[in-house]
């Protein structure tokens, strides 16, 4: 781990300055991503800014939103019940992720901000394009079991970590960041970006740019929503793929449907064309699995990770049998 | 011997040292002038080292040396036997991924530790053999712990020609690490020519040997402590080359050096469990009688040392068969080299051979537990010796009777709760009973307090309680007026604490030296009195010695995403005398869990392009976790054996994981219809 400084900011106007004026600042909240990345020297910030004493971590309803502070822990919001009742797919993504000890720290922001868990990128030893540009990608041909089916690039094949972000970008959440030009809102599905031939750019924000809440805009699709996550063993792994899933079901017919991917892409995997497909069908066994085949009409394995197409459409059905059955 | 103490489920002595902190573990020692090593380990599998650049390394705050091959200093790294070939930095050869090729030493760990990051390394690389099936580099070891590596009785070819019912089948076992929660760790310090080194190693004495040969010093010379381990389960068996480069270390900068593993570098230089590929043919007749077995063994080893995985030993005994194979076949790869770990042998071969037997069942529609008792060895056929006892009987009994085995509709896929497919699995777990020479000396003080000592080590099985049980029963005084001082070279020897034989050897020592010291003081000697005993096994033995269990698993698998959950485990061991009914369940439930992760989780990935594992750390290497534990139950079957040792233990610490897998896998075929021969069974091989 290379040396680095630390210091504490008092509001996000400070901090974000501090981080502003140093290229290689970064900061920190619960540190549970940050440290792992720095012990690795995957991640070698100059100067650690702590933000934890820069604004609350409250969870606010008013009126058909919600927000969520970005300093909110993970199981501050798992726990919250509003968003047990009204988003119970945000719920359910956070309690399935990490140990509670984790859970206990990390937050929010910090969250959707966590880096790829591909063992290649966390090695610093291998070529990763993401690390260093042009140094190549050394999945595509390699140990590939948990890499991308949807949205790689000939230079990066990684899936995103947060089981949370699936869930957001099915919940068609915003982002709202401070930086150095003021404030933005910025949607989920706008957020992340595709490796395409710049895996080293993984997010919207700017340098110095720094998360302060989320906000859940409720609806029945959200209400009546469910996170199926599929691993090796019950607890504590990241996502062999995962579903985010919600239907308004009306008499027996769907109304609305909201359906993400999570361990099959480098970003949060919305799939529109299968949202829509649900949308006027009856709430049957047989649109769902229609539903799940168009999900993963473009899905493409690489070697260790074929069969993940197949697993993942299982679970879309899964997924959507859950909350048809709730309904 | 009638010691109603021993047998008690009594809490571990050490227990509140450990929750407290106080219980001091190799790397909690801080001799004065302490300074810090750092392990810096190669970033390819096979090739050369062409440069290393420490000049911007030196450079750093705090940095005392820098040990490459190019400034080290002559070692004898040699191995021989189960004293594995090190790596002390003497040429530029790289024969495996993480191998070490330097050591920083800083007066802080963060300064050796950055230093270390900033050593710039030119590679030659050269293509590498990670898998044994692409090895063409095979060869027959000429033996395996005193043993043949291959082993025929009867014409098993010909019976297996003959037999009316012909089954054959190849299974497969991934290399996994052992990862106690304790990393490796040394402190050595040099005064003069006398080496003092704290380790985290499952043998004291052991370590001081090799330490001395590697060194060229005489072994009086050495003093190795280890008062507390966190875990060693075969990887702290040998020295592996660590505990040397601590030590040269030292010796270069002239004050005591700590050097701890990394997480990562516990996939490196301290043995792993090789990758097996087993075929087995059973011959039976329509009733399941059994006329023939054949095991072949592949397993992996160095480039430059050997170990053997022993898979087959097991079913050279387990089950009565007039013409039996066995044999082992390494393969030379690009990793390191191999070791002991968890039932080395047992575990993996259990997995063939109970799998094997499954299938039989199956195959002549047989309950599995009676084709086990149709095939009941009443006599060890390979040795042609009796048991000195033997319960498997009971343990299938018990356990079938404890676990609810009759509910079981035999039919694949036919159980379901919910959407959940049901499945039932049992397996047999054996493993053999070691006994080693071992010394011990029991003190009474004046006061009347006693003091054992022995210079073996508690790994975190309950040594400390369970000598200090037998001692005090022995002398028929209360456990809390025993301490035991264990852990240390200058105490005398003891054997290294593997093979499950600790119990045996060390227990039976102290027995021995309490019994004469109770003897000395019934006719009259008075404290401070002691007495030492050097125990040691016969030199002919008329028995064979084994430990027998059954283990009985309930899984259940969705049958969509092919998620494998045990939600139930009953084990039933028969293992002779128990010391201590609350360490030895712990011993159990500890193995048997252990064999979900082999079953399910554990396997170590490597790069085939670079032979770079890429596992290498706890989020891609997965062991179960809490939500991983099912109900669990380990019962104790009664077992009386006369002639296993003076104190009837027959050693518990590894049957526990013997069987699992087995048993899972078989149970996974109950619920689902797909037979998975390869470890451990993912998701993905049961997506239909």
């Amino acid at each position: 781990m290379k040396p680095f400084r630390y210091a504490r900011a008092r509001d996000p106007q400070e901090a974000v300055q501090m981080v502003a004026v140093d290229a290689a600042a970064s900061f920190v909240a619960g540190g549970t991503t940050v440290l792992d990345l720095m012990k690795d020297d995957v991640e070698r910030p100059s100067l650690l800014v702590d933000i934890n004493g820069v604004a609350g971590r409250a969870i606010v309803r008013a009126g058909d939103e919600i927000a969520i502070a970005a300093l909110a822990r993970m199981s501050d919001v798992a726990d919250d019940p509003e968003i047990a009742k009204h988003a119970p797919m945000v719920a359910n993504a956070l309690l399935q992720s990490a140990s509670p000890q984790l859970r206990n720290m990390a937050s929010i922001g910090g969250n959707l901000m966590q880096r790829t868990r591909c063992s290649y990128f966390r090695d610093i030893v291998a070529p990763c394009n993401k690390r260093r540009r042009g140094d190549g990608c050394s999945a595509i041909g390699g140990e590939n079991r948990r890499h991308a089916i949807f949205g790689g690039s000939e230079s990066c094949i990684c899936v995103h970590a947060s089981d949370l972000a699936v869930a957001l970008a099915a919940a068609d959440a915003t982002i709202h960041t401070n930086g150095p030009g003021g404030t933005r809102a910025i949607q989920v599905s706008d957020f992340y970006l595709l490796p395409r031939d710049t895996p080293n750019v993984e997010t919207a924000l700017h340098h110095a740019e720094l998360i302060s809440s989320v906000t859940l805009s409720l609806d029945p699709a959200l209400a009546n929503s469910t996170y199926v996550k599929v691993r090796d063993r019950a607890q504590y792994e990241f996502a062999l793929v995962s579903v985010a899933a919600g239907m308004e079901i009306v008499g027996g017919t769907i109304r609305a449907a909201r359906i993400a991917l999570g361990g099959v892409a480098p970003i949060p995997w919305r799939v529109p064309e299968a949202e829509a497909a649900l949308v006027g069908r009856p709430a049957t066994a047989a649109s769902y699995r229609e539903a799940a085949e168009i999900a993963l009409a473009g899905a493409r394995g690489c070697g260790g990770n074929d069969f993940k197409v197949a697993l993942a459409a299982n679970a879309v059905v899964r997924a959507l049998e859950q909350i048809g059955s709730a309904a | 011997m009638n010691l109603p103490l021993v047998g008690a489920p009594h809490d571990r002595l050490d227990g509140p040292a450990k929750v407290t902190g106080r219980a001091t573990y190799a790397a909690d020692f801080s001799p004065a002038g302490l300074v810090h090593a750092v392990m810096v380990t190669s970033e390819i599998g096979n090739g050369r080292i062409v440069r290393i650049d420490d000049a911007e390394t030196r450079r750093q705050d705090g940095v005392l040396a820098v040990l490459t091959h190019e400034n080290a200093r002559r070692m004898h790294p040699e191995g021989h036997g189960f004293a594995f070939a090190l790596m002390l930095l003497q040429d530029d050869r790289i024969r495996y991924d993480r191998q070490p090729i330097a050591v920083v030493v800083a007066e802080s760990f963060e300064q050796a530790t950055y230093a270390a990051s900033l050593l710039r390394t030119t590679y030659e690389s050269e293509p590498p053999i990670t898998r044994i099936e692409d090895s063409a580099d095979r060869y027959t070891p000429e033996e395996i712990f005193d043993e043949p590596a291959d082993v025929t009785r009867g014409n098993p070819d010909r019976a297996f020609a003959g037999a009316p019912v012909q089954f054959k089948a190849t299974y497969s076992t991934p290399v996994e690490h052992h990862n106690p929660i304790e990393p490796s760790a040394t402190i050595a310090e040099w005064e003069g020519e006398r080496l003092t080194v704290h380790d985290s190693t499952q043998g004291v004495t052991n370590a001081r040997k090799r330490l001395a040969t590697v060194f060229g010093i005489p072994v009086s010379n050495v003093r190795v402590i280890s008062p507390f381990l966190g875990g060693g389960f075969g990887c702290k068996g040998a020295v592996w080359s660590h505990v040397a480069l601590a030590a040269m270390a030292a010796r270069a900068v002239g004050r005591p050096v700590k050097l701890v593993l990394t997480r990562p570098q516990m996939f490196g230089s301290i043995g792993y469990r090789p990758r097996t590929i087993q075929s087995i043919a059973l011959g039976a007749d329509r009733d399941g009688r059994l006329s023939c077995i054949m095991h072949d063994v592949l397993s992996q080893t160095s480039t430059f040392d050997e170990f053997v995985e022993p898979s087959a030993l097991v079913t050279k005994m387990l089950y009565a068969a007039k013409n039996v194979r066995t044999t082992h076949t390494l393969a030379r790869v690009n990793a390191a080299t191999p070791t002991f770990m968890r039932a080395p042998g047992e575990a993996t071969g259990s997995f063939a051979l109970e799998s094997a037997m499954d299938e039989l069942a199956y195959a002549v529609d047989i309950d599995p537990i009676e084709l086990r008792l149709r095939n009941y060895a009443e006599r060890d056929q390979s040795e042609n010796k009796p048991f000195s006892s033997k319960s498997l009987r009971e343990c299938y009994r018990i356990g079938a009777e404890k676990f609810g085995w009759s509910e079981r509709d035999p039919k694949p896929r036919s159980m379901r709760n919910g959407r959940m497919l049901v499945g039932m699995g049992m397996a047999t777990a054996t493993y053999p009973t070691n006994r080693a020479a071992a010394s011990a000396v029991v003190r009474m003080n004046e006061d009347g307090s006693v003091v054992v000592r022995s210079g073996t080590q508690d790994l975190g099985t309950g040594s400390y309680t369970v000598y200090a049980q037998v001692a005090a029963e022995t002398l028929d005084i209360p456990i809390e007026r025993v301490r035991l001082e264990l852990g240390d070279t200058d105490l005398p020897p003891a054997p290294l604490s593997a093979g499950s034989m600790t119990a045996a050897s060390v227990g039976s020592a102290v027995y021995e030296a309490a019994s004469a010291l109770r003897e000395r003081l019934r006719k009259g000697e008075k404290a401070p009195i002691e007495a030492r005993a050097d125990a040691k096994p016969q030199e002919h033995e008329r028995y064979s010695k084994h430990a027998f269990g059954a283990q009985f698993v309930r899984v259940e698998v969705d049958p969509d995403l092919g998620e494998v959950r045990v939600r139930r485990m009953v084990g039933a061991f028969a293992a002779g005398r128990i010391l201590n009914a609350k360490t030895a369940r712990s011993q159990y439930l500890g193995g048997m869990l252990w064999g979900i992760g082999m079953a399910l989780h554990e396997v170590t990935r490597f790069d085939e392009r670079t032979a770079r594992i890429v596992t290498a750390n706890l989020a891609d290497y997965l062991v179960p976790v809490h939500a991983d534990a099912p109900d669990m139950e380990a019962y104790i079957v009664e077992e009386e054996d006369p002639h296993v040792n003076p104190i009837g233990v027959k050693g518990i610490g590894e049957i526990g994981i013997t069987g699992v897998a087995a048993a899972i896998a078989n149970a996974v075929y109950h619920a689902t219809g797909i037979r998975v021969r390869d470890l451990p069974i993912a998701c993905e091989k049961l997506l239909r």
